[in-house]
């Protein structure tokens, strides 16, 4: 027992210590000079359009689990889930040329790209579902980004402890092929749980970066002025990884 | 090349203590990892504890990096401490290769892995009798750091790479070839705890043989021969 006690008291000493040194400014900026490295690193490994695996039909799960917000407390989600979001509209703004308003309708007449994808998330666990929808560069083709854009900024319906879920990406993972905003999961429209009626595929990230209940996609040249500047809601909220590849 | 003057080569040193820490940190931020889902699975996919092969125990906060749960906050530590810690092992394999510590203390020969000759290390060791004629390391001995340094470590460089959906698109094949994500996931683990039971038994065995010298040894590089 006494054995135990000790290694105890060296295991707290040093994780103490850790998150002294996490905690200082020093350490964050260190933190974060890592995560621009697994970036780049796996840039400059990777292709721009290395694709992510795909699988067969008979490798989807049985589930496909919700994580995160299971649905949007609003009685507007509500009556919109009702109706079958005949009214939904998907915003595409910011830095760009033509904005677009789109209804559900507008999406499903657009290219479809259909991808047998494994969604990894962050918690460690995973799950194959096949996904459709339009790649998000024709979205962004048809709205033409201003040259100054770099970011392109997801906006979602829900709110998470209280604060509207959002996430970003930069460019590459925008314009790369299967980047798509999916209406359906497994040849059905999206379920509440999984982000109906629109969610985000970012398949070479972790699953917090696929935001859900989408409703507007907007370009930016810095992620300075949203949120609370980080990139995104677990990013803001918890100090989670902006490049979320590793 | 030349015989090293000292007990123990300066990049030896130099790596052993840097990858203790790297370990360390690695190890205990991975254990608050592990807490965000304590349930390991094989194949592609998984996310349903009934279905896991192994439901983990959730750790302590004493175990853990940082000491109280965050996954954001291990993530960061285990992020960070990859780098030296892959880099070191790279730079651990061009040394013992380029001063030939790898050749003379740390391959086996045929000779060593003869039954008999195993059996004898075997009962010399649980004599706690560690005086091992002209060659550095014993068979055991070799064989313990031959894994640690050619499977255990790599390997948990490997399926850590393996769990990274950024890198993926690169390293496809190697997925399936672990037998997929989850199964890489669950290797990655077992091996962690590989490295951490060869931990405990390194620390015992030098305890048992001198720790003040083999400290001293490891730090100075010991006298000069």
């Amino acid at each position: 027992m006494k054995r135990r006690n000790v290694i105890a008291g060296l295991g707290a000493l040093f994780a103490t210590a850790c998150s002294k040194v996490g905690d200082s400014k020093a350490g964050k900026a260190l933190f974060k000079a890592a995560d621009e490295w697994h970036l780049k690193a796996q840039r400059a490994l990777t292709g721009r359009q290395a694709m992510a695996p795909e699988f067969d039909r008979s490798q989807i799960s049985p589930f496909f689990r919700g994580n995160g917000s299971q649905t949007v407390r609003t009685p507007q989600y509500a009556a919109a889930l009702a109706n079958g979001f005949a009214d939904w509209q998907l915003q595409v703004t910011g830095l760009v040329e033509h904005p677009l308003s789109l209804t559900l309708d507008n999406i499903r007449k657009l290219p479809q790209r259909t991808q047998v994808t494994r969604h990894d998330c962050v918690e460690g666990w995973s799950a194959i579902g096949e996904w459709t929808g339009p790649q998000l560069s024709v979205l962004l083709d048809a709205a033409k980004l201003k040259p100054e854009a770099r970011f392109i900024v997801f906006h979602c319906a829900d709110r998470l402890y209280g604060a509207p879920y959002y996430e970003s990406i930069d460019l590459d993972d925008a314009f790369h092929p299967q980047t798509i905003v999916a209406h359906s999961l497994n040849g059905k429209p999206l379920p509440e749980r999984n982000g109906a009626p629109l969610r985000m595929r970012i398949e070479r990230q972790l699953g917090y970066k696929h935001a859900k209940y989408l409703t507007m996609i907007e370009a930016v040249a810095t992620l300075g002025g949203i949120g609370r500047g980080q990139g995104g809601f677990w990013e803001d909220s918890n100090g989670y990884q902006w490049y979320a590849g590793i | 090349m030349s015989k090293p003057a000292r007990r123990h080569a300066l990049s030896t040193r130099l790596w052993h203590w840097l990858n203790l820490l790297c370990v360390a940190i690695l190890f205990m931020s991975g254990l608050n990892i592990s807490n965000a889902h304590p349930h390991l699975y094989w194949g592609q996919w998984g996310f349903d504890p009934r279905t896991a092969w192994l439901n983990v125990a959730r750790f302590p906060g004493w175990a853990t990096i940082p000491g109280y749960y965050s996954l954001a906050g291990a993530r960061d530590w285990h992020l960070l401490m990859a780098w030296p810690f892959a880099l070191g092992l790279l730079f651990m394999w061009a040394a013992m290769l380029a001063n030939r510590h790898f050749r003379r203390d740390v391959m086996t020969t045929r000779k060593e892995w003869r039954l008999g000759a195993i059996r004898e290390d075997i009962a010399a060791h649980l004599r706690f009798d560690f005086d091992h004629g002209g060659g550095k390391y014993n068979f055991l001995q070799k064989l313990a750091y031959g894994i640690v340094l050619g499977v255990l470590l790599p390997g948990m460089i490997v399926t850590g790479l393996a769990i990274s959906p950024g890198i993926e698109p690169s390293l496809g094949w190697l997925v399936q070839l672990l037998g997929g994500r989850q199964t890489a996931r669950s290797l990655h683990f077992l091996f962690a705890w590989g490295l951490f039971g060869f931990f405990m038994l390194h620390v015992a065995l030098v305890l048992a043989s001198g720790p003040i010298r083999q400290l001293r040894d490891m730090i100075t590089g010991g006298p000069k021969r």
